[in-house]
């Protein structure tokens, strides 16, 4: 029953100028629960603002978007998010940034604290919770941020570009991360990224978009999530299928970017 | 030089005179040592490099309190505690032959009677452009102008030796004559039996320099000073014979009295005519002054002093470096009455001085205006709820006040008690409160940066987030902000009164503006995705209000006060100055009326100090409260 359900979604902003930019032109589509999902494309294709209308930050103009079979009216806790700079609230400690969306609920501190030590031994920062976020590296605060973000018990994690920061290792052991995390709970996950091969490990199902209207351009299943549970990241991208996905989704994407410029031109 | 520490005062800023230059010395030796042995870095700009480095804090601290001991004269008085009544002795000669001194060229350029002479032609030809103009006519010309040309002569004529009436000369050569006196009577250095008891009383009985009032004490108390002191009197007489001496003779005068009467005959009837006449005659009133003399007339007279100078200098000996190299910035003057400092030595106060006015006013029982400057004080705990619980609260009491029967009795009820204690009156144990004029101060600011605080943070806060709050109040505050407070001081302490409220209503008014608009900027800086983050872990409004914008917000608020203690510091004391009867700024405005500069100076190290406490006070909680700053 909690399938993320989108239905003909049209984003149209007006600028102060007055100018209509069309963002996002009917969009359509349904996530299972339980799916992992990754969405691509150029930049300017309203992947963000797939996001965050998703996240409720934003209203469509047009179409609407249902979870558990309720319309998405404003942001919601069942909706958790992860964002590319973590935005932690840097005047808490890590434990107290954990604990934020517990408190918020003014859940008990006995309970709230046993979460905590939980999470942050799932995301692998036994023994940080009384540090200060702004000494974590850019690895760990993302390691906060999710940790923050799946201590809610959201139906769907929104990840916009969150490993877009980091460095190439630091970045694969968290990719290896958000898998391990999707395998254990299960949950809905949407990742935005830019990279194709981070879309391709972090995606059962890849969306790539094409620009100017924003809309879903080509639907990819994928097999390289469920192969990365088992074994190394390297090695599933050594595999020639996922060079040869790779490179097709490269060159589409190049064909739009090339489109855009002729467009401008 | 056998003097040297005559009082404790003196010993201890000797002492701490030399101490202080061993230790400047030390510290630069000392840093230039570290410069060369340290390894550093060789690139210029390195900001690193400006770290550290607390001997030259030393070096800093010892010069400016050598630099103020040297040119306050302390060190000076130290030294040489007899320098400042000796220097008063020969003050009292030089300001004795001022008025002779003044017609040679000594500290002047030109000799007086050329000065008059250029002044005086220059306004003749002045005067004769204007009357040959057209304003004139031929006739009128005809009457005017040969009578300027006649003063001219007249003035010129005073210039030439064979015009100088024989009396003058002898006058002239009489006054020389007694100068040379007077200047060998000062080279004998000799003093009667009088004269030597009466230094011998003096030394014994008359205060020390800076020790009383006057500052300067007036009598001789060493032979050298008294030598100055008994020749003084005497060039008095001689400089006011000498300015009594004028250049006339018979023809002169005959002259005179000829132009005189010509100049009262220009009728007066014609107004551009009769101005002229005023001007002519204005001219012949300087001139019939008689006072410019040939040079060579004047010359013995002018010997005579070059010659009492050098004796002056000689006699002076070592106080001419004394007075040159350990007093600089300004010199002791002879006045009518007494002698004074004149110069840095007076308005920059003596530290052992200032330390000692501190101490007395520092003691509460004096204080200033009888008002302690920070002392601790018994008050009743009634007088503080009188003051804290607003009296309207006893009006909400249901019931009627009591009022008197026919005994003239006053009864009382629940409503008269509950007003007994919003007044304070009732009886209560007394407990220890903070008084007087620092902490007077203290309060006001407090007082008004609280208020400040508590309505301008909230505000400033809305305003970072509503639309209609900023477009509706910043109107409102843009327009009374950019006034300096003290423009709105007159107007606010009209309306409050003088005492803490209107005070107080000013600093909220500086600390309002600042912390809503400092508590705005922190609003608008919040970075959305926090926001987001906070709407996305299920806070409501008010909860991410209180737990992410205002914490986002706390830098800019927390600088936001940091400003506002100084600038309401700043105008804490302008207020105080304009009206009160307590506080620094009353203290100084006072000390300001009366020249007194060691109080002047006690205020403003006062006010120094508190500014640098409160905002280490500041730098702490900022410390401890957002080490995160600039760091999300």
């Amino acid at each position: 029953m909690s399938d993320l359900i989108a239905s003909n979604v049209d984003m149209t902003f007006t600028m102060p100028s007055g100018e209509q930019v069309h963002a996002l032109k009917d969009v359509s589509f349904t996530l299972k629960e339980g799916e992992l999902l990754s969405v691509l494309g150029p930049s300017g294709c309203g992947k963000t603002t797939l996001l965050n209308l998703i996240a409720g930050f934003l209203r469509p103009t047009g179409g609407n978007f249902e979870l558990n079979g309720a319309e998405i009216d404003g942001p919601g806790v069942e909706r958790g998010m992860v964002f590319q700079q973590g935005a932690l609230f840097e005047w808490l400690t890590v434990a107290e940034n954990v604990d934020f969306g517990l408190r918020m609920k003014k859940s008990p501190k006995a309970v709230n604290k046993k979460k905590v030590d939980e999470w942050l031994e799932i995301v692998g920062l036994q023994g940080f919770g009384d540090t200060p976020t702004y000494q974590l590296s850019g690895g760990m605060q993302q390691r906060v941020a999710l940790a923050r973000c799946l201590i809610n018990d959201p139906d769907v994690i929104l990840m916009d570009e969150p490993l877009g920061a980091l460095d190439a290792l630091t970045r694969e052991k968290m990719q290896s991360l958000v898998l391990k995390i999707w395998k254990e709970t299960g949950k809905t996950i949407m990742i935005i990224t830019h990279s194709v091969e981070e879309a391709l490990l972090l995606g059962e199902r890849l969306f790539v978009m094409a620009p100017r209207p924003g809309r879903l351009h080509k639907e990819y299943k994928l097999p390289f999530a469920e192969w990365g549970l088992q074994q190394d990241l390297r090695d599933v991208k050594k595999h020639d299928e996922f060079g040869r996905v790779r490179e097709e989704i490269l060159t589409m994407i190049w064909n739009m970017e090339e489109e855009i410029m002729g467009k401008s031109a | 030089m056998s003097e040297i520490f005559q009082s404790p005062r003196g010993i201890f800023i000797g002492a701490l005179f030399i101490v202080l230059i061993i230790t400047l010395l030390w510290a630069i030796r000392f840093g230039r040592r570290l410069a060369k042995t340290e390894v550093t870095d060789l690139v210029f700009g390195n900001p690193q490099k400006a770290m550290g480095g607390y001997h030259w804090v030393v070096s800093g601290v010892a010069t400016v309190l050598l630099l103020w001991l040297y040119f306050s004269w302390d060190a000076a008085r130290a030294f040489f505690p007899n320098a400042g009544n000796e220097l008063c002795q020969v003050a009292k000669v030089e300001s004795a032959v001022i008025p002779m001194r003044t017609t040679f060229p000594f500290e002047e350029r030109l000799l007086r009677g050329t000065t008059l002479l250029n002044r005086d032609a220059t306004q003749l030809e002045i005067l004769r452009n204007q009357i040959d103009s057209d304003r004139t006519d031929d006739a009128q010309k005809a009457q005017l102008l040969p009578i300027l040309e006649r003063l001219k002569a007249l003035q010129t004529g005073l210039a030439s030796p064979e015009s100088v009436a024989p009396e003058t000369v002898t006058a002239l050569e009489a006054i020389a004559a007694r100068v040379d006196a007077v200047a060998v009577k000062l080279d004998a250095a000799e003093l009667s039996e009088e004269q030597l008891a009466a230094v011998a009383d003096a030394k014994a009985n008359q205060h020390g320099w800076g020790q009383g009032s006057p500052e300067i004490p007036d009598d001789p108390v060493t032979e050298r000073g008294a030598i100055f002191a008994a020749v003084a009197p005497e060039l008095t007489q001689i400089s006011s014979d000498f300015v009594k001496v004028r250049n006339t003779n018979p023809a002169f005068l005959e002259e005179v009295a000829a132009l005189d009467a010509e100049i009262k005959a220009i009728p007066k009837d014609e107004k551009v005519v009769s101005d002229f006449g005023k001007q002519l005659n204005k001219m012949l009133k300087r001139i019939d002054d008689g006072a410019v003399f040939p040079p060579g007339v004047l010359a013995p007279v002018e010997k005579s002093l070059a010659n009492l100078h050098e004796v002056q200098l000689d006699k002076k000996g070592s106080l001419n470096w004394i007075d040159s190299i350990a007093m600089p910035g300004g010199r002791i003057l002879a006045g009518n009455t007494a002698c004074s400092e004149q110069g840095s030595g007076r308005w920059l106060p003596k530290p052992s001085d200032t330390v000692a006015t501190f101490a007395r006013l520092a003691n509460p029982n004096i204080g200033f205006k009888n008002i302690p400057l920070l002392s601790i004080k018994q008050k009743p705990l009634a007088e503080m709820v009188g003051f804290l619980v607003p009296d309207w609260i006893a009006d909400l009491v249901p019931g009627a006040y009591p009022r008197h029967d026919e005994n003239g009795n006053i009864g009382e009820n629940l409503k008269s008690k509950v007003l007994n204690i919003a007044t304070g009156n009732f009886p209560s144990v007394s407990v220890p409160v903070p008084t007087g004029h620092i902490w007077d101060s203290i309060m006001r600011v407090l007082a008004g940066l609280f208020f400040g605080i508590i309505l301008g943070v909230p505000l400033g806060l809305l305003m970072g987030l509503s639309r209609l709050a900023k477009g509706f109040f910043d109107p409102l505050i843009e327009l009374y902000r950019p006034v300096p407070p003290l423009a709105w001081a007159p107007l606010i302490l009209t309306i409050f009164g003088i005492q803490d409220d209107g005070k107080i209503f000013l600093l909220f008014m500086v600390a309002f503006a600042i912390m809503v608009i400092s508590a705005r900027t922190g609003a608008t800086g919040t970075q959305l995705s926090k926001i987001h983050a906070s709407h996305s872990l299920g806070a409501s409004r008010w909860q991410i209000l209180r737990n992410v914008i205002l914490p986002n917000s706390l830098p800019e608020i927390l600088t936001g006060i940091r400003i506002s203690i100084g600038v309401c510091w700043g105008t804490l004391v302008a207020a105080e100055m304009l009206a009160g009867t307590t506080g620094v700024g009353f203290v100084e405005n006072v000390a300001r009326k009366q020249s007194d500069y060691e109080i002047i100076w006690i205020t403003i190290i006062i006010l120094g100090l508190l500014g640098l406490l409160f905002d280490l006070i500041m730098r702490w909680v900022i410390n401890k409260t957002i080490p995160w700053r600039g760091k999300g």
